[in-house]
Parts: C-alpha cells; sequence; structure tokens
C-alpha cells in the first residue's frame, strides 16, 4: 500500500513517479491544459480530500489525482465505441443506391441529418445539389452524401489514422484524434467533407455525452466531419437517416454481400445487381479511381419535372 | 573573372582589417536598430494576441470555410519552404561546383535558411484545428500520409541547415572569443562555449574542411525532397490545378528563384547597413543577379507548360480554374504575378546596369512579393473550383480573403522569421570572417591574432 502516510519512506522512487507521471502526462494531453478550455479538473494542486477505504482506513489523497466514477465509465464506454466502431459490422458491404427521377429536391434527407449529427445549419453531410452535365442536357437534383469510396483519396492523406475504411465498407471519422490539419478535405474530389470552424452549438447536456465514432456527436470544435452512412443506425438494423426521411423513395440501400437493397420510403427490397444493371446505374467520376460505393440511376421519366420540382423548393423556401 | 572584381580585389586586405570591418558591426548597437527590433518584437505580440484569439474562436476566426479549406497560413508555409532551399543553393551546390565568389554568400544563406525553415514549421501549427493534438502524429502517425513525409524532410533539413551554419561559425566564434573582449559578459561566454577550445590547428582545419563538405553533400537530396514533398501535398489530390505530374520540380524551381531574390534583399541591407562594400562587392550583386535571371527563366518555363498545355486541352474540369486565373477575378493577380515578378525581372536583369545592387535590390523585392502571391494562386483558386458545383452554402463559402486574425499573425510570422535573422546578426559576423582570411592568402589567423 502507498497511503500517503508512509510517504517519504523512498523518495527516489517518489520523484520516478512524479517524474513518470509528467511525462506521461505530457505525451497524452501534450499542452492541452494550455490550449484547451474543456480540461475536466477535479481540484487544485496540492489540495487533500480524505477519504475512508474498504478497511476501514482514514486516508488523505491529492484530489487531482481523483476520478469520478462516472468518468470511469464513461471511459470505458468510449473504449467500446471505438473498438467497435473501427471494427465495424461483421460480415456486412454497406452500399447506397440513389434515384435521380425521383428526387424533388424535398430535403428532407438533409434535415434529417443534420438534426441528428447536430450540424450547424451550413454543415451538409448529405446536400442536394442542382446539377447540368452541359448546356443540351436536362438539369436534375442530385443528392450527395459521402461515397464511401472503396479506393478512398481522404483516409489515405491523414497523417494520423483518423480518418479510416471499416471492414463492412464505412469511411468513419475519429475526432477525439483528429488534428485538424484538413488534408482530407483536399483530397476528397466530391467535397464530402466539412470542417468545424466554430464550437458546435450544443447544450451543457449534450456535451457532456459519451462521444459515439458511429454518430460523430458531440462534434468538436477543429475537427473534420461528414457523412457516416449512420452507422449507429444500421448497427441496430435500421436504415439511414437520410433514407428513412425521404418522402419521394430516391433512396435504396442495403448489403453488397447479399445483393439487396431497401428502399427507405416503400419498404420495398430489391436486387442490387439488377436495380443497377436495369437502370443502366453509374458512380460519380469512376476517372478517379475512388470506386464509390453511392450509385446514381440517371434521372430519365422523372415523376416531378425540375422546373416544377424548382417551383416547389423555392415557395417551400419562402413560406 | 570579370574586370570589376579584378579591380575591387586588386588591393590586398590587411588581415586586422578584416577582423575590424567585420567584428565592428557587432559593436555598434544604433537607435535604428533598437528600434527595428522592438517594432519586431511588437509585431510579433500581435501575432500572438491574433493567435489567442483565433485559438478560443476556432479557425473559423479565419475566411477559410469548407470550399477554401486551407489558405493564408498554407501559402505562407509553402513560401517560407521555397525561401529556406536557398541554404542548400548558395552554401552546396555553388560550393560544391567550384563557385568560390559565393563564400561571403554562405552564411546569408544558411541563417535565412534556417529561420525561413523554423517558422515554416510554426506556419503549419498556426492552420491546425486541434494544435493540442500535435502530438498525435508521434502517437498515431501513418505513414501513408505525405503530411508524415513532410515533418521528417522538414525537421532533417532543419537539423543539417543549423550543422552547415554552425560548423563554419566555429573559427570564426574563436576568432571573436580571442579578439572581441569587450563584449558583454553572457557573451564572451556564449563565445568560449560555441568555438568549442578551437584553436585553428591544421588537424582541425582538416576535419572542419571534411565535416563541412559532407554536410553539403547530405543536404542537397533533403533541400530537394523537402520542396518536393511539401508540392505533394498538393500533387497528390485529385484536384484540377493540383493534378500535375511536374509539381516536384516546377516548386523546386520557382524555390531557388524566391531564394536567390532574398539572398539578394538580404545582402543589399546588410551591404548599406554594416558597411560591407569590401566584401559583399559590385561583382557579387553582378553574379547574383545572373543566378536570378537564370532560375527565373527555369521557373518561368514550368509556369508556361503548368499553364499552356492544360490551357489548350481545356478539359471540363479544369476549365473553371483555368477561366478563373486567365479572365476570372483572378486573372488581375495571376499576370501581375507573371508580368511583374517573372517576365519584367527577366528583362531587365539582362542588362548590366540593372545588376547594380540598388536596382538589383527593387527588382528582388518584385520577385519575393510575385513569388508569394504566387503561392496564394497555386493554393485557393484550386480549393475555390471543387469537381460539383458550391451550392446550399452561405455566400463567403464561395470566396476568399484573409481576415484580419489571419493577416495579423501572417505579420507576426514574418517578423519572427526577421527577428531570428537580426538578433543573428548582433552577435555573429555575416560573412565568414576566417574563409575570406584563407582567401587572401593568410594562413595561421589563430596564431596572427594572439601574436597582435
Amino acid at each position: 500500500m502507498n497511503t500517503p502516510i508512509e510517504k517519504n519512506k523512498n523518495p527516489r522512487r517518489d520523484f520516478l513517479k512524479i517524474l513518470g507521471l509528467a511525462v506521461g502526462a505530457a505525451g497524452t494531453v501534450g499542452g492541452a491544459s494550455l490550449l484547451n478550455s474543456c480540461t475536466n479538473e477535479t481540484g487544485e494542486p496540492g489540495e487533500k480530500v480524505k477519504l475512508l477505504t474498504q478497511d476501514g482506513k482514514l486516508v488523505e489523497v491529492d484530489a487531482k489525482s481523483m476520478t469520478l466514477a462516472s468518468d470511469v465509465e464513461n471511459e470505458e464506454l468510449l473504449t467500446e465505441y471505438q473498438k467497435r466502431g473501427r471494427e465495424g459490422i461483421p460480415g456486412k458491404k454497406w452500399v447506397m443506391v440513389i434515384d435521380l427521377a425521383r428526387c424533388q429536391n424535398a430535403r428532407k434527407c438533409m434535415a434529417a441529418c443534420n438534426s441528428a449529427h447536430e450540424l450547424r445549419p451550413e454543415m451538409h453531410h448529405i446536400n442536394v445539389l442542382e446539377m447540368q452535365n452541359s448546356e443540351d442536357t436536362a438539369p436534375y437534383y442530385m443528392p450527395k452524401p459521402c461515397y464511401h469510396c472503396d479506393n478512398p483519396p481522404c483516409t489515405k492523406v491523414c497523417p494520423v489514422n483518423a480518418t479510416f475504411k471499416r471492414k463492412d465498407g464505412i469511411v468513419l471519422i475519429d475526432n477525439e484524434r483528429c488534428i485538424g490539419c484538413r488534408f482530407c478535405i483536399a483530397a476528397c474530389p466530391y467535397s464530402a467533407r466539412m470542417f468545424n470552424w466554430f464550437a458546435p452549438d450544443l447544450t451543457e447536456e449534450q456535451k457532456q455525452r459519451t462521444y459515439d465514432i458511429e454518430l460523430n456527436v458531440p462534434q468538436k470544435k477543429g475537427t473534420i466531419t461528414k457523412c457516416l452512412f449512420s452507422a449507429d443506425r444500421l448497427r441496430v438494423g435500421k436504415l439511414p437517416y437520410c433514407v428513412s426521411a425521404c418522402p419521394n423513395g430516391v433512396y435504396y440501400f442495403g448489403d453488397k454481400n447479399e445483393d439487396s437493397v431497401t428502399n427507405g420510403t416503400s419498404g420495398e427490397t430489391v436486387r442490387f445487381s439488377d436495380l443497377i444493371r436495369d437502370n443502366a446505374g453509374y458512380t460519380m467520376h469512376e476517372e478517379f479511381g475512388t470506386k464509390p460505393q453511392v450509385f446514381y440511376l440517371p434521372a430519365k421519366d422523372r415523376r416531378v419535372p425540375f422546373e416544377q420540382a424548382k417551383k416547389q423548393t423555392e415557395n417551400n423556401e419562402n413560406a | 573573372m570579370a574586370e570589376i572584381a579584378v579591380q575591387e580585389a586588386s588591393e590586398k586586405k590587411n588581415l586586422t582589417a578584416i577582423f575590424d570591418d567585420l567584428i565592428s558591426p557587432l559593436k555598434r548597437n544604433p537607435f535604428a536598430n533598437k528600434l527595428w527590433i522592438r517594432f519586431l518584437i511588437l509585431i510579433c505580440v500581435a501575432g500572438l494576441f491574433a493567435y489567442g484569439y483565433q485559438l478560443m474562436t476556432g479557425l473559423g476566426a479565419t475566411a477559410m470555410r469548407d470550399y477554401s479549406s486551407w489558405g493564408l497560413y498554407i501559402s505562407n508555409f509553402v513560401f517560407l519552404i521555397a525561401v529556406s532551399l536557398v541554404g542548400s543553393l548558395v552554401s552546396a551546390i555553388l560550393k560544391l561546383s567550384g563557385q568560390t565568389w559565393a563564400t561571403p554568400l554562405t552564411r546569408f544563406s544558411e541563417i535565412i535558411a534556417v529561420a525561413a525553415v523554423s517558422f515554416a514549421g510554426l506556419s503549419i501549427i498556426v492552420d491546425m484545428g486541434r494544435p493540442d493534438r500535435v502530438l498525435n502524429i508521434l502517437l498515431h502517425g501513418r505513414f501513408s500520409s505525405p503530411i508524415v513525409w513532410d515533418i521528417i524532410v522538414v525537421n532533417t533539413y532543419l537539423a543539417i541547415s543549423l550543422i552547415l551554419l554552425y560548423l563554419p561559425l566555429i573559427p570564426d566564434i574563436a576568432i571573436l572569443r580571442d579578439r572581441y573582449t569587450e563584449a558583454p559578459k553572457w557573451q564572451r561566454k556564449l563565445y568560449k562555449t560555441l568555438s568549442l577550445g578551437w584553436t585553428g590547428h591544421d588537424e582541425q582545419y582538416k576535419l572542419l574542411h571534411k565535416a563541412i563538405r559532407m554536410m553539403m553533400i547530405i543536404i542537397m537530396p533533403v533541400a530537394f525532397a523537402i520542396h518536393t514533398v511539401t508540392s505533394w501535398l498538393f500533387g497528390v489530390n485529385n484536384r484540377t490545378g493540383w493534378d500535375s505530374t511536374i509539381f516536384g520540380p516546377y516548386f523546386v524551381a520557382g524555390a531557388f528563384m524566391v531564394g536567390a531574390a532574398a539572398v539578394i534583399v538580404l545582402m543589399y541591407i546588410l551591404r548599406r547597413t554594416q558597411k560591407l562594400d569590401n566584401y559583399i562587392t559590385l561583382f557579387h550583386f553582378d553574379k547574383m543577379g545572373k543566378l536570378l535571371v537564370l532560375t527565373s527563366l527555369v521557373y518561368l518555363y514550368f509556369n508556361i507548360n503548368e499553364y499552356l498545355v492544360p490551357g489548350y486541352k481545356m478539359k471540363s474540369l479544369d476549365t473553371g480554374h483555368l477561366l478563373e486565373l486567365f479572365s476570372g477575378d483572378e486573372s488581375p493577380l495571376f499576370y501581375g504575378v507573371q508580368i511583374f515578378g517573372m517576365i519584367i525581372p527577366i528583362i531587365l536583369l539582362i542588362f548590366k546596369p540593372m545588376r547594380a545592387p540598388l536596382p538589383l535590390f527593387f527588382i528582388s523585392i518584385a520577385v519575393v512579393i510575385g513569388a508569394w502571391l504566387k503561392r496564394y494562386l497555386i493554393v485557393i483558386p484550386t480549393l475555390l473550383n471543387p469537381t460539383f458545383p458550391i451550392q446550399n452554402v452561405p455566400e463567403n463559402f464561395h470566396h476568399y480573403f484573409p481576415t484580419a486574425v489571419e493577416l495579423t499573425i501572417t505579420a507576426g510570422l514574418t517578423a519572427g522569421t526577421l527577428l531570428v535573422i537580426t538578433l543573428f546578426l548582433r552577435i555573429f559576423p555575416i560573412v565568414p570572417m576566417w574563409e575570406v582570411a584563407h582567401e587572401e592568402g593568410y594562413e595561421n589567423i589563430e596564431k596572427k591574432a594572439t601574436e597582435k
């Protein structure tokens, strides 16, 4: 037992311990206390607290070396989240199909996503773009999530392995590790990534939650965020937030290994390979060699003409 | 050898005069110099305050947003790395190729290299969203990232540059230790420690020459690597304007150009303030002017390749970016940099009168400013022309113009770089005394010094 009553028995060992502690602290936080205002200090250094041990002894403990039981729990939960978050869901290979013929720019997907991931209004994990390939071709609306590429340029350039590709195909971000260099934003040719330029608008309660890498919540100032294929929903057997929110049947989502995808609006499940073959499905800018895992069905035989959809959007915005 | 050199070098310099000429600037501390140092410190402090504000607010304090996700800080980084390359150009490439005229300029270029590369590193820290996690690069570093390569080569280059600055200083420090006895106590102590007990023994010189030569050879691949890897931070990305195979040599060529110009600027200022007319001669300006023409021509050649060939093809993904440079918002800057930062300097410098100190000084300043704006043109327009259109974001996401915070921090970093150089000049002579003495034919300079 090394209670404070016995202290100074071995000053050299104490010194080594302090040294080890100091070096360790420097290694892990690296001046975080200086730079980071959200350190969780329990008390002033040197402040002592009296505690009763299990065998009935009264001991004095340095307040700074104490940890709250809830912090330990959070720590364990975080470790668990990080572990399963990096491994992925065994046996799966997630894939998304977006039917451009059905998109009317309702933007329910964007709203559902922003609220689930607690994003500031100008941030879009999924963005519905107004596209026109050339002057003579018809304009169309194109929802653009992260493509979860099989050859992702973003993960290659990350210097700290904060963004990575899981076995089930999802590209995730660890905002507990991200250093905010934004190389991945530069590397992504699809502009799928965004940065927390400011502190996110969160309540104190929201900030206190244990970080879930599969939801990337709570968001943190100075780190990257992007579409996660709603990895937290997939873990509990549900479809992604955007897929379930769409009123127009635009999204199919499923498992490439099972060759089946489910429409988020109708609940209809179809063969992925048939869907792509019969509708001339394609991926965006294959020439980059990124192998996107989000497929598009062409904007032909549209349910609602582009002009009408555009008018509807404008009316909704004005209302 | 040109006539000027013969004229100026015709009379042999007295050994004592050499030492007096080169040590006396250390003894003088004119009011202007004190004012200059205080001014630099003031700007550094302003930069620190701006950085503190940025830390509290987040990188949102800058004008960078999700599309223009890199900005002034990364441009500064590339610029400072470019400037630092001159250390290897003058003190290694020129010396190894037998260009002995460059001897008085080696220390100029090495101190510029050391100061610039140190502050290049700081520019990266300033650009980080989470500087408190910088150690993650050591803890979780992943070698596939060019950032990790960059950190390795930048630190290696800094280390070698420091050695290459220090080794040729040793005999000079010994001279200072013996001859500059009226220096303040701490300074005398510093000379005593840093001279490593140098006595000028033949064996010591033999070792010194061997070590310097070895470092000169080692620094060359590292120098090329540092700027090539920096160019790859852009070149490895699938982005219009960056998706190029010649980015490595293109950046290295640009770096030699701006480095030569930076040395000329410093040469001119120090020649005036330190009265070094007998050491930094018209011949040196003429030679450096020619070197600047050569490096500028090489860089111009790369620019023609880099813009003309994609401009000829006008691939759909490149069109937006290229038109913005050729005829859009960025075109005044683009043409300004090409014309005033490259073409006009090249034309002027072909004529000998333009290679005289004063005209050359102004031309070099134009080249340095042009090179800095050029880095900006490489970084930002590409980011603002992504593959997909920029939509559903606030107006300020479409543009980039640095905020007061960014400009203040940039000024702070620049002042810091200049402060390092200025303080170095307060303590050490800028022209290598022992090398000048040896070239004048004096041997055993240490003995003579003590005899006197």
